[in-house]
Protein backbone atom coordinates (compact mmCIF):
# COMPACT_ATOMS: atom_id res chain seq x y z
CA UNK A 1 0.00 0.00 0.00
CA UNK A 2 1.20 3.44 -1.06
CA UNK A 3 1.16 6.01 1.57
CA UNK A 4 0.15 9.52 0.98
CA UNK A 5 2.83 12.14 1.84
CA UNK A 6 2.44 15.96 2.74
CA UNK A 7 4.69 17.98 1.64
CA UNK A 8 7.64 20.05 3.87
CA UNK A 9 5.92 22.85 2.73
CA UNK A 10 2.46 22.41 3.52
CA UNK A 11 3.81 20.38 7.05
CA UNK A 12 5.56 23.79 8.06
CA UNK A 13 2.64 26.43 7.39
CA UNK A 14 0.52 23.37 9.39
CA UNK A 15 3.28 23.57 12.28
CA UNK A 16 3.23 27.49 11.88
CA UNK A 17 0.01 27.86 11.84
CA UNK A 18 -0.68 25.44 14.79
CA UNK A 19 1.78 27.48 16.74
CA UNK A 20 -0.13 30.72 15.91
CA UNK A 21 -3.53 28.45 17.48
CA UNK A 22 -4.76 28.44 14.40
CA UNK A 23 -5.59 25.21 11.42
CA UNK A 24 -5.31 25.65 7.93
CA UNK A 25 -9.53 25.49 7.66
CA UNK A 26 -10.08 27.99 10.75
CA UNK A 27 -11.31 25.38 12.70
CA UNK A 28 -10.35 26.08 16.70
CA UNK A 29 -8.22 22.94 18.21
CA UNK A 30 -11.37 21.33 20.06
CA UNK A 31 -13.56 21.99 17.51
CA UNK A 32 -15.22 19.25 15.19
CA UNK A 33 -16.16 19.35 11.10
CA UNK A 34 -19.66 19.08 10.69
CA UNK A 35 -21.56 16.09 11.20
CA UNK A 36 -24.15 14.44 9.36
CA UNK A 37 -26.15 11.11 10.06
CA UNK A 38 -28.41 9.89 7.92
CA UNK A 39 -30.08 6.50 9.15
CA UNK A 40 -31.85 3.65 7.21
CA UNK A 41 -30.40 4.37 4.12
CA UNK A 42 -29.97 0.56 2.70
CA UNK A 43 -33.48 -1.29 2.60
CA UNK A 44 -32.27 -4.52 2.39
CA UNK A 45 -29.57 -4.28 5.80
CA UNK A 46 -31.80 -4.54 9.02
CA UNK A 47 -29.98 -1.31 9.69
CA UNK A 48 -27.92 1.37 8.05
CA UNK A 49 -26.48 4.73 8.51
CA UNK A 50 -24.50 7.06 6.09
CA UNK A 51 -22.05 9.48 8.29
CA UNK A 52 -20.72 12.35 7.09
CA UNK A 53 -17.73 13.35 8.88
CA UNK A 54 -16.85 16.81 7.10
CA UNK A 55 -15.63 15.61 3.90
CA UNK A 56 -15.09 12.18 5.47
CA UNK A 57 -18.08 9.49 4.53
CA UNK A 58 -18.76 6.46 5.69
CA UNK A 59 -22.12 3.63 5.23
CA UNK A 60 -22.48 1.42 7.70
CA UNK A 61 -24.77 -1.65 7.26
CA UNK A 62 -25.92 -4.29 10.02
CA UNK A 63 -27.08 -8.07 8.86
CA UNK A 64 -28.02 -10.51 11.49
CA UNK A 65 -28.03 -14.47 10.65
CA UNK A 66 -28.57 -17.30 13.07
CA UNK A 67 -25.58 -18.88 13.84
CA UNK A 68 -23.88 -20.87 16.79
CA UNK A 69 -22.75 -19.18 19.86
CA UNK A 70 -19.09 -19.44 21.13
CA UNK A 71 -18.30 -22.41 23.63
CA UNK A 72 -17.40 -19.99 25.93
CA UNK A 73 -21.10 -18.06 25.89
CA UNK A 74 -23.35 -20.28 25.22
CA UNK A 75 -26.65 -17.77 25.92
CA UNK A 76 -24.90 -15.04 24.10
CA UNK A 77 -25.85 -13.69 20.88
CA UNK A 78 -22.09 -12.69 18.82
CA UNK A 79 -20.68 -9.80 17.20
CA UNK A 80 -18.42 -9.05 14.05
CA UNK A 81 -17.23 -5.96 13.50
CA UNK A 82 -15.55 -5.55 10.02
CA UNK A 83 -14.61 -2.53 7.83
CA UNK A 84 -13.70 -2.43 4.13
CA UNK A 85 -11.22 0.28 3.36
CA UNK A 86 -12.28 0.92 -0.44
CA UNK A 87 -10.08 1.65 -2.92
CA UNK A 88 -13.02 4.34 -3.93
CA UNK A 89 -12.02 6.60 -0.78
CA UNK A 90 -8.45 6.67 -1.14
CA UNK A 91 -5.91 6.24 -3.78
CA UNK A 92 -3.81 4.63 -1.09
CA UNK A 93 -6.58 2.02 -0.59
CA UNK A 94 -6.24 -1.41 -2.38
CA UNK A 95 -8.68 -3.74 -2.95
CA UNK A 96 -8.39 -7.01 -0.98
CA UNK A 97 -8.39 -9.18 2.48
CA UNK A 98 -8.07 -6.08 5.26
CA UNK A 99 -4.63 -5.03 6.12
CA UNK A 100 -3.73 -3.88 9.69
CA UNK A 101 -5.22 -0.30 9.49
CA UNK A 102 -8.88 -1.65 8.54
CA UNK A 103 -8.34 -4.69 11.55
CA UNK A 104 -7.22 -1.83 13.96
CA UNK A 105 -10.16 0.23 12.74
CA UNK A 106 -12.84 -2.26 12.96
CA UNK A 107 -11.39 -3.59 16.52
CA UNK A 108 -11.50 -0.32 18.05
CA UNK A 109 -15.02 0.16 16.70
CA UNK A 110 -15.98 -3.12 17.95
CA UNK A 111 -15.12 -2.96 21.28
CA UNK A 112 -17.20 0.47 21.52
CA UNK A 113 -19.95 -1.25 20.87
CA UNK A 114 -19.25 -4.38 22.70
CA UNK A 115 -17.68 -3.47 25.93
CA UNK A 116 -20.61 -0.24 26.12
CA UNK A 117 -23.19 -3.05 26.93
CA UNK A 118 -25.28 -1.16 24.54
CA UNK A 119 -26.18 -4.39 23.29
CA UNK A 120 -28.06 -7.25 25.09
CA UNK A 121 -26.45 -9.93 23.42
CA UNK A 122 -28.53 -12.33 26.26
CA UNK A 123 -31.71 -11.47 23.93
CA UNK A 124 -30.06 -12.66 21.29
CA UNK A 125 -30.14 -16.22 22.01
CA UNK A 126 -32.91 -18.41 20.73
CA UNK A 127 -31.73 -21.86 22.14
CA UNK A 128 -28.72 -21.96 24.27
CA UNK A 129 -25.82 -23.42 22.85
CA UNK A 130 -27.24 -23.79 19.85
CA UNK A 131 -28.57 -21.23 17.69
CA UNK A 132 -27.72 -17.48 18.55
CA UNK A 133 -27.96 -14.33 16.26
CA UNK A 134 -25.06 -13.49 14.52
CA UNK A 135 -25.03 -9.50 14.33
CA UNK A 136 -22.21 -8.40 11.83
CA UNK A 137 -21.64 -4.46 11.32
CA UNK A 138 -20.56 -3.92 8.22
CA UNK A 139 -18.70 -0.12 8.07
CA UNK A 140 -17.72 0.78 3.94
CA UNK A 141 -15.33 3.82 4.12
CA UNK A 142 -16.49 5.51 0.80
CA UNK A 143 -14.32 8.76 1.30
CA UNK A 144 -10.90 9.25 3.54
CA UNK A 145 -10.91 12.88 4.53
CA UNK A 146 -9.40 12.09 8.54
CA UNK A 147 -10.60 10.94 11.35
CA UNK A 148 -12.10 7.69 10.07
CA UNK A 149 -12.03 6.09 13.97
CA UNK A 150 -15.15 8.96 14.60
CA UNK A 151 -16.78 8.51 11.45
CA UNK A 152 -16.90 4.44 11.73
CA UNK A 153 -18.06 4.43 15.14
CA UNK A 154 -21.23 6.87 14.88
CA UNK A 155 -21.48 5.13 11.40
CA UNK A 156 -21.77 1.88 13.21
CA UNK A 157 -23.91 3.39 15.88
CA UNK A 158 -26.05 4.74 14.30
CA UNK A 159 -26.80 1.92 12.02
CA UNK A 160 -26.86 -0.65 15.38
CA UNK A 161 -29.77 1.87 17.07
CA UNK A 162 -31.97 1.69 14.03
CA UNK A 163 -31.56 -1.63 13.49
CA UNK A 164 -34.05 -4.86 13.67
CA UNK A 165 -34.08 -8.51 13.83
CA UNK A 166 -35.21 -9.82 10.59
CA UNK A 167 -37.70 -12.50 12.63
CA UNK A 168 -39.69 -12.55 9.14
CA UNK A 169 -36.83 -13.35 6.39
CA UNK A 170 -36.01 -16.58 8.75
CA UNK A 171 -40.06 -17.41 9.40
CA UNK A 172 -39.81 -16.70 12.53
CA UNK A 173 -42.81 -14.09 13.17
CA UNK A 174 -42.51 -9.90 13.16
CA UNK A 175 -39.80 -8.15 13.09
CA UNK A 176 -38.51 -6.59 16.30
CA UNK A 177 -36.30 -3.77 16.95
CA UNK A 178 -32.34 -4.56 18.10
CA UNK A 179 -32.99 -4.88 21.81
CA UNK A 180 -30.25 -1.96 23.07
CA UNK A 181 -29.49 -1.72 26.81
CA UNK A 182 -27.81 1.75 27.28
CA UNK A 183 -27.09 4.64 24.85
CA UNK A 184 -23.94 4.41 23.32
CA UNK A 185 -20.45 5.74 24.49
CA UNK A 186 -18.88 7.96 21.91
CA UNK A 187 -15.85 8.11 20.52
CA UNK A 188 -13.14 11.91 20.07
CA UNK A 189 -10.28 11.50 18.24
CA UNK A 190 -7.50 13.34 18.27
CA UNK A 191 -3.82 14.31 17.37
CA UNK A 192 -0.91 15.80 18.82
CA UNK A 193 2.04 17.10 16.53
CA UNK A 194 4.37 19.52 17.25
CA UNK A 195 3.09 19.62 20.67
CA UNK A 196 0.00 21.15 19.81
CA UNK A 197 -3.27 19.26 20.64
CA UNK A 198 -6.46 18.92 18.29
CA UNK A 199 -9.78 17.25 18.19
CA UNK A 200 -11.40 15.68 14.96
CA UNK A 201 -8.03 15.31 12.24
CA UNK A 202 -8.06 16.45 9.09
CA UNK A 203 -6.47 14.32 6.71
CA UNK A 204 -3.03 16.40 6.62
CA UNK A 205 -3.18 16.58 10.42
CA UNK A 206 -3.67 12.69 10.85
CA UNK A 207 -0.70 12.27 8.19
CA UNK A 208 1.44 14.52 9.67
CA UNK A 209 0.38 13.25 13.59
CA UNK A 210 2.98 12.24 15.99
CA UNK A 211 0.56 10.64 17.98
CA UNK A 212 -3.39 9.59 18.02
CA UNK A 213 -5.41 9.50 20.75
CA UNK A 214 -9.14 8.14 20.89
CA UNK A 215 -11.16 8.13 24.02
CA UNK A 216 -15.27 7.18 23.93
CA UNK A 217 -17.01 8.67 27.17
CA UNK A 218 -20.54 7.14 28.09
CA UNK A 219 -23.82 9.25 29.57
CA UNK A 220 -22.02 9.57 32.87
CA UNK A 221 -18.73 11.02 31.21
CA UNK A 222 -16.59 7.33 32.46
CA UNK A 223 -13.98 6.36 29.84
CA UNK A 224 -15.42 3.26 28.32
CA UNK A 225 -12.88 2.98 25.33
CA UNK A 226 -9.31 3.98 24.73
CA UNK A 227 -6.57 3.67 21.55
CA UNK A 228 -3.63 4.87 21.36
CA UNK A 229 -1.72 5.16 18.02
CA UNK A 230 1.17 6.45 16.08
CA UNK A 231 4.61 6.72 17.02
CA UNK A 232 4.63 9.58 19.76
CA UNK A 233 3.87 9.67 23.26
CA UNK A 234 1.65 11.92 25.19
CA UNK A 235 2.44 13.45 28.90
CA UNK A 236 0.00 13.21 31.19
CA UNK A 237 -1.04 16.56 31.18
CA UNK A 238 -2.11 16.20 27.11
CA UNK A 239 -4.02 13.38 28.34
CA UNK A 240 -5.91 15.41 30.84
CA UNK A 241 -6.03 18.18 27.54
CA UNK A 242 -7.88 15.85 25.46
CA UNK A 243 -9.64 14.26 28.34
CA UNK A 244 -11.40 18.09 28.90
CA UNK A 245 -11.53 18.43 25.06
CA UNK A 246 -13.46 15.09 24.25
CA UNK A 247 -15.84 16.04 27.52
CA UNK A 248 -17.02 18.85 25.70
CA UNK A 249 -17.51 17.44 22.70
CA UNK A 250 -19.19 14.34 23.51
CA UNK A 251 -22.66 16.21 24.61
CA UNK A 252 -22.49 17.74 21.32
CA UNK A 253 -21.98 15.13 19.11
CA UNK A 254 -24.48 12.73 21.41
CA UNK A 255 -26.80 15.54 20.97
CA UNK A 256 -26.07 15.31 17.29
CA UNK A 257 -26.51 11.35 17.25
CA UNK A 258 -30.27 11.36 19.45
CA UNK A 259 -31.76 13.35 17.13
CA UNK A 260 -30.60 11.28 13.99
CA UNK A 261 -31.69 7.99 15.24
CA UNK A 262 -34.46 9.35 17.48
CA UNK A 263 -33.79 7.06 20.68
CA UNK B 1 -44.35 -22.98 -4.63
CA UNK B 2 -46.96 -20.90 -7.14
CA UNK B 3 -45.37 -18.94 -9.66
CA UNK B 4 -46.15 -15.22 -9.30
CA UNK B 5 -47.53 -13.70 -12.15
CA UNK B 6 -45.22 -10.88 -13.20
CA UNK B 7 -47.12 -9.06 -15.54
CA UNK B 8 -51.15 -8.25 -15.95
CA UNK B 9 -53.76 -8.69 -18.31
CA UNK B 10 -52.79 -5.09 -19.29
CA UNK B 11 -49.11 -5.78 -20.14
CA UNK B 12 -48.41 -3.86 -16.83
CA UNK B 13 -45.18 -5.21 -14.57
CA UNK B 14 -45.25 -5.79 -10.85
CA UNK B 15 -44.65 -2.23 -10.56
CA UNK B 16 -47.03 -0.59 -13.18
CA UNK B 17 -44.24 0.21 -15.66
CA UNK B 18 -44.88 -1.24 -19.33
CA UNK B 19 -42.34 -3.30 -20.97
CA UNK B 20 -40.06 -0.34 -22.30
CA UNK B 21 -40.41 1.68 -19.17
CA UNK B 22 -37.41 2.09 -17.11
CA UNK B 23 -37.04 2.55 -13.41
CA UNK B 24 -36.55 5.34 -12.03
CA UNK B 25 -33.17 6.93 -12.15
CA UNK B 26 -31.09 9.50 -10.12
CA UNK B 27 -27.81 10.71 -10.58
CA UNK B 28 -25.51 12.62 -8.60
CA UNK B 29 -22.16 13.40 -10.06
CA UNK B 30 -18.78 14.05 -7.71
CA UNK B 31 -20.20 13.17 -4.38
CA UNK B 32 -16.65 12.09 -3.52
CA UNK B 33 -13.88 14.05 -2.55
CA UNK B 34 -10.87 12.54 -2.86
CA UNK B 35 -11.41 10.57 -5.87
CA UNK B 36 -10.21 12.33 -9.59
CA UNK B 37 -13.86 11.57 -10.49
CA UNK B 38 -17.20 10.00 -9.27
CA UNK B 39 -20.91 9.59 -9.63
CA UNK B 40 -23.50 8.52 -7.32
CA UNK B 41 -26.62 6.75 -9.17
CA UNK B 42 -29.81 5.57 -7.66
CA UNK B 43 -31.86 3.25 -10.53
CA UNK B 44 -34.89 1.81 -8.83
CA UNK B 45 -33.79 0.38 -5.20
CA UNK B 46 -30.14 -0.49 -6.96
CA UNK B 47 -27.73 2.38 -5.17
CA UNK B 48 -24.35 2.48 -6.19
CA UNK B 49 -21.11 4.68 -5.88
CA UNK B 50 -18.58 4.57 -8.64
CA UNK B 51 -15.07 6.24 -8.48
CA UNK B 52 -12.02 7.13 -10.92
CA UNK B 53 -8.14 7.61 -9.97
CA UNK B 54 -6.04 8.61 -12.73
CA UNK B 55 -4.02 8.06 -15.07
CA UNK B 56 -1.32 7.05 -12.79
CA UNK B 57 1.13 5.09 -12.88
CA UNK B 58 0.58 1.47 -14.01
CA UNK B 59 0.94 -0.89 -10.50
CA UNK B 60 2.64 -3.60 -10.93
CA UNK B 61 4.67 -2.31 -13.40
CA UNK B 62 4.12 -5.69 -15.59
CA UNK B 63 1.07 -4.58 -16.99
CA UNK B 64 2.47 -1.67 -18.08
CA UNK B 65 1.54 -0.82 -21.81
CA UNK B 66 4.31 1.64 -23.63
CA UNK B 67 1.74 2.39 -26.49
CA UNK B 68 -1.65 2.88 -24.12
CA UNK B 69 -3.51 3.30 -20.91
CA UNK B 70 -4.69 0.26 -19.27
CA UNK B 71 -7.92 0.24 -17.74
CA UNK B 72 -8.83 -1.47 -14.57
CA UNK B 73 -11.86 -1.85 -12.88
CA UNK B 74 -13.38 -3.40 -8.79
CA UNK B 75 -16.51 -4.20 -9.08
CA UNK B 76 -17.81 -4.80 -5.56
CA UNK B 77 -20.81 -5.49 -3.37
CA UNK B 78 -21.31 -4.11 -0.07
CA UNK B 79 -22.37 -7.16 2.26
CA UNK B 80 -25.36 -5.67 3.06
CA UNK B 81 -26.64 -4.79 -0.61
CA UNK B 82 -28.61 -7.72 -0.57
CA UNK B 83 -31.12 -9.86 1.71
CA UNK B 84 -28.51 -12.75 2.84
CA UNK B 85 -25.08 -11.17 3.90
CA UNK B 86 -22.38 -11.23 1.33
CA UNK B 87 -18.95 -12.36 2.70
CA UNK B 88 -17.26 -8.79 2.43
CA UNK B 89 -14.17 -8.80 -0.68
CA UNK B 90 -14.10 -10.00 -4.11
CA UNK B 91 -15.14 -13.37 -5.48
CA UNK B 92 -15.72 -15.28 -8.42
CA UNK B 93 -18.59 -13.30 -9.78
CA UNK B 94 -17.00 -9.97 -8.51
CA UNK B 95 -14.01 -10.73 -10.34
CA UNK B 96 -15.86 -11.21 -13.44
CA UNK B 97 -17.94 -8.44 -13.89
CA UNK B 98 -14.86 -6.43 -13.42
CA UNK B 99 -13.23 -7.63 -16.13
CA UNK B 100 -16.33 -7.28 -18.61
CA UNK B 101 -16.97 -3.79 -17.30
CA UNK B 102 -13.02 -2.94 -17.08
CA UNK B 103 -12.53 -4.18 -21.04
CA UNK B 104 -16.07 -2.11 -22.63
CA UNK B 105 -14.74 1.14 -20.38
CA UNK B 106 -11.14 0.86 -22.13
CA UNK B 107 -12.90 0.83 -25.26
CA UNK B 108 -14.29 3.98 -24.88
CA UNK B 109 -11.20 5.57 -23.21
CA UNK B 110 -8.77 7.32 -25.53
CA UNK B 111 -6.04 5.02 -24.05
CA UNK B 112 -3.33 6.05 -26.55
CA UNK B 113 -2.95 9.37 -24.87
CA UNK B 114 -1.87 8.36 -21.96
CA UNK B 115 1.04 5.40 -22.58
CA UNK B 116 2.33 3.53 -19.41
CA UNK B 117 -0.43 4.93 -17.16
CA UNK B 118 -3.26 3.23 -15.13
CA UNK B 119 -7.00 4.14 -15.29
CA UNK B 120 -8.76 2.62 -11.76
CA UNK B 121 -12.15 2.71 -12.11
CA UNK B 122 -14.01 1.69 -8.47
CA UNK B 123 -17.72 0.84 -8.00
CA UNK B 124 -19.42 -0.19 -5.15
CA UNK B 125 -22.58 -1.35 -5.06
CA UNK B 126 -24.44 -0.44 -1.54
CA UNK B 127 -27.83 -2.13 -2.45
CA UNK B 128 -28.73 -4.34 -4.74
CA UNK B 129 -32.18 -4.90 -6.86
CA UNK B 130 -31.09 -6.74 -10.45
CA UNK B 131 -28.68 -4.75 -13.24
CA UNK B 132 -25.89 -3.58 -11.12
CA UNK B 133 -23.48 -4.54 -13.48
CA UNK B 134 -25.45 -1.89 -15.92
CA UNK B 135 -26.17 0.20 -13.09
CA UNK B 136 -22.37 0.73 -12.32
CA UNK B 137 -21.16 0.66 -15.60
CA UNK B 138 -23.33 3.59 -16.61
CA UNK B 139 -21.70 5.38 -13.29
CA UNK B 140 -18.44 4.82 -14.00
CA UNK B 141 -19.24 6.37 -17.69
CA UNK B 142 -20.00 9.75 -15.71
CA UNK B 143 -16.80 9.34 -13.33
CA UNK B 144 -14.71 8.84 -16.29
CA UNK B 145 -16.16 12.02 -17.67
CA UNK B 146 -16.19 13.73 -14.05
CA UNK B 147 -12.12 12.77 -13.82
CA UNK B 148 -11.76 14.75 -17.36
CA UNK B 149 -10.54 11.12 -18.70
CA UNK B 150 -10.95 11.56 -22.81
CA UNK B 151 -13.74 9.21 -24.31
CA UNK B 152 -14.73 8.62 -27.81
CA UNK B 153 -18.24 8.74 -25.97
CA UNK B 154 -19.90 7.77 -22.63
CA UNK B 155 -20.79 4.06 -22.43
CA UNK B 156 -24.56 3.77 -21.35
CA UNK B 157 -25.47 0.14 -19.99
CA UNK B 158 -29.18 -1.29 -19.16
CA UNK B 159 -30.24 -5.22 -19.08
CA UNK B 160 -33.36 -6.73 -20.79
CA UNK B 161 -35.02 -10.57 -20.72
CA UNK B 162 -37.80 -12.29 -21.24
CA UNK B 163 -40.45 -12.46 -18.47
CA UNK B 164 -43.81 -14.50 -18.67
CA UNK B 165 -42.93 -15.04 -22.45
CA UNK B 166 -42.60 -11.06 -22.56
CA UNK B 167 -40.06 -9.18 -24.23
CA UNK B 168 -39.14 -6.28 -21.55
CA UNK B 169 -36.34 -3.71 -20.34
CA UNK B 170 -34.61 -2.81 -17.11
CA UNK B 171 -35.53 -6.23 -15.10
CA UNK B 172 -36.44 -6.05 -11.65
CA UNK B 173 -35.13 -8.36 -8.99
CA UNK B 174 -38.14 -10.53 -8.65
CA UNK B 175 -38.71 -10.90 -12.50
CA UNK B 176 -35.02 -11.65 -12.77
CA UNK B 177 -35.10 -14.79 -10.55
CA UNK B 178 -38.58 -15.68 -12.08
CA UNK B 179 -37.76 -14.46 -16.14
CA UNK B 180 -36.48 -16.30 -18.66
CA UNK B 181 -33.70 -14.60 -20.25
CA UNK B 182 -31.46 -11.99 -18.70
CA UNK B 183 -29.80 -9.78 -21.48
CA UNK B 184 -27.19 -6.95 -20.10
CA UNK B 185 -25.43 -4.93 -22.46
CA UNK B 186 -23.49 -1.66 -22.97
CA UNK B 187 -23.49 0.65 -26.40
CA UNK B 188 -21.85 3.75 -26.83
CA UNK B 189 -24.44 5.72 -27.93
CA UNK B 190 -22.88 7.82 -30.76
CA UNK B 191 -22.08 4.94 -32.71
CA UNK B 192 -24.29 1.87 -31.08
CA UNK B 193 -21.24 -0.30 -30.97
CA UNK B 194 -21.66 -2.78 -28.30
CA UNK B 195 -19.37 -2.89 -25.43
CA UNK B 196 -20.63 -5.57 -22.99
CA UNK B 197 -23.00 -8.38 -23.62
CA UNK B 198 -23.76 -11.12 -21.88
CA UNK B 199 -26.99 -13.34 -22.03
CA UNK B 200 -28.33 -16.67 -19.99
CA UNK B 201 -31.74 -17.97 -20.31
CA UNK B 202 -33.86 -18.64 -23.66
CA UNK B 203 -34.11 -16.31 -26.36
CA UNK B 204 -35.76 -17.33 -30.34
CA UNK B 205 -33.75 -15.22 -32.76
CA UNK B 206 -36.55 -12.94 -33.11
CA UNK B 207 -36.41 -12.19 -29.44
CA UNK B 208 -33.31 -11.34 -29.26
CA UNK B 209 -32.99 -8.77 -31.92
CA UNK B 210 -35.83 -7.24 -30.70
CA UNK B 211 -34.85 -6.54 -27.38
CA UNK B 212 -31.33 -5.58 -28.68
CA UNK B 213 -33.54 -2.60 -30.26
CA UNK B 214 -35.19 -1.47 -27.16
CA UNK B 215 -31.92 -1.97 -25.26
CA UNK B 216 -30.42 0.30 -27.62
CA UNK B 217 -33.39 3.04 -27.17
CA UNK B 218 -32.85 2.31 -23.88
CA UNK B 219 -29.47 3.19 -23.64
CA UNK B 220 -29.75 6.16 -25.66
CA UNK B 221 -32.14 7.38 -23.22
CA UNK B 222 -30.05 6.55 -20.24
CA UNK B 223 -27.18 8.54 -21.85
CA UNK B 224 -29.61 12.01 -22.36
CA UNK B 225 -29.36 11.35 -18.13
CA UNK B 226 -26.04 11.16 -18.36
CA UNK B 227 -25.37 14.18 -20.40
CA UNK B 228 -28.11 15.79 -18.32
CA UNK B 229 -26.65 14.85 -14.90
CA UNK B 230 -22.87 16.47 -15.61
CA UNK B 231 -24.05 19.63 -17.42
CA UNK B 232 -25.80 20.13 -14.74
CA UNK B 233 -22.73 19.36 -12.33
CA UNK B 234 -20.64 22.02 -13.99
CA UNK B 235 -23.38 24.64 -13.73
CA UNK B 236 -23.49 24.17 -10.16
CA UNK B 237 -19.54 24.34 -10.64
CA UNK B 238 -19.88 27.78 -11.64
CA UNK B 239 -22.11 28.76 -8.87
CA UNK B 240 -19.72 27.60 -6.31
CA UNK B 241 -16.94 29.05 -8.24
CA UNK B 242 -18.32 32.35 -8.33
CA UNK B 243 -18.78 32.14 -4.35
CA UNK B 244 -15.44 31.23 -3.40
CA UNK B 245 -13.95 34.19 -6.00
CA UNK B 246 -15.94 37.02 -3.44
CA UNK B 247 -15.72 35.09 -0.75
CA UNK B 248 -11.64 35.22 -1.43
CA UNK B 249 -12.29 38.85 -1.75
CA UNK B 250 -13.60 39.61 1.34
CA UNK B 251 -11.28 37.22 3.30
CA UNK B 252 -8.55 39.16 1.38
CA UNK B 253 -9.49 42.90 2.66
CA UNK B 254 -10.00 41.77 6.33
CA UNK B 255 -6.46 40.74 6.36
CA UNK B 256 -5.49 44.02 4.85
CA UNK B 257 -7.58 45.78 7.35
CA UNK B 258 -5.85 44.27 9.83
CA UNK B 259 -2.38 44.79 8.82
CA UNK B 260 -3.49 48.60 8.42
CA UNK B 261 -4.92 48.62 11.89
CA UNK B 262 -1.44 47.03 13.09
Amino acid sequence: MSKSVVSAIRKDYLYKLAQDGKRMDDRKFDEYRKITIEPGVITHAEGSARVRLGKTEVCAGVKLELGEPYADSPNSGVLITNSELLPLASPDFERGPPRENAIELSRVVDRGIRESGMIDFEKLCIEPGEKVWKVFVDLYVLDHNGNLFDACALAGLAALCTAKIPFERFGLGKDVPLPLATSPPISCTHVKFNGALMADPSLDEELIADARLTIALDEKSHFRAIQKGEAGSFTLDEVKEITKMAQSNVEKIRNIFKKAVKR
Amino acid sequence: MEKIKLIDEKGKRIDGRGAKDLRPIKIKVHPLNRADGSCYIEWGTNKVIASVYGPKEAQPKHLQDPLRAIVRCNYDMASFSVDERKRPGPDRRSSEISKVIGEALENAVLTNLFPRTMIEVNIEVLEADAGTRCTGLTAAGIALADAGIPMRDIPAACAGGKVDGKIVVDLRKEEDQAGDADLPIAILPRTKEILLMQMDGDLSEKEFYELLDLLADACINISEMQKKALLDRYKQEEDVEEDKETEGKKTENKEIKKEEEE
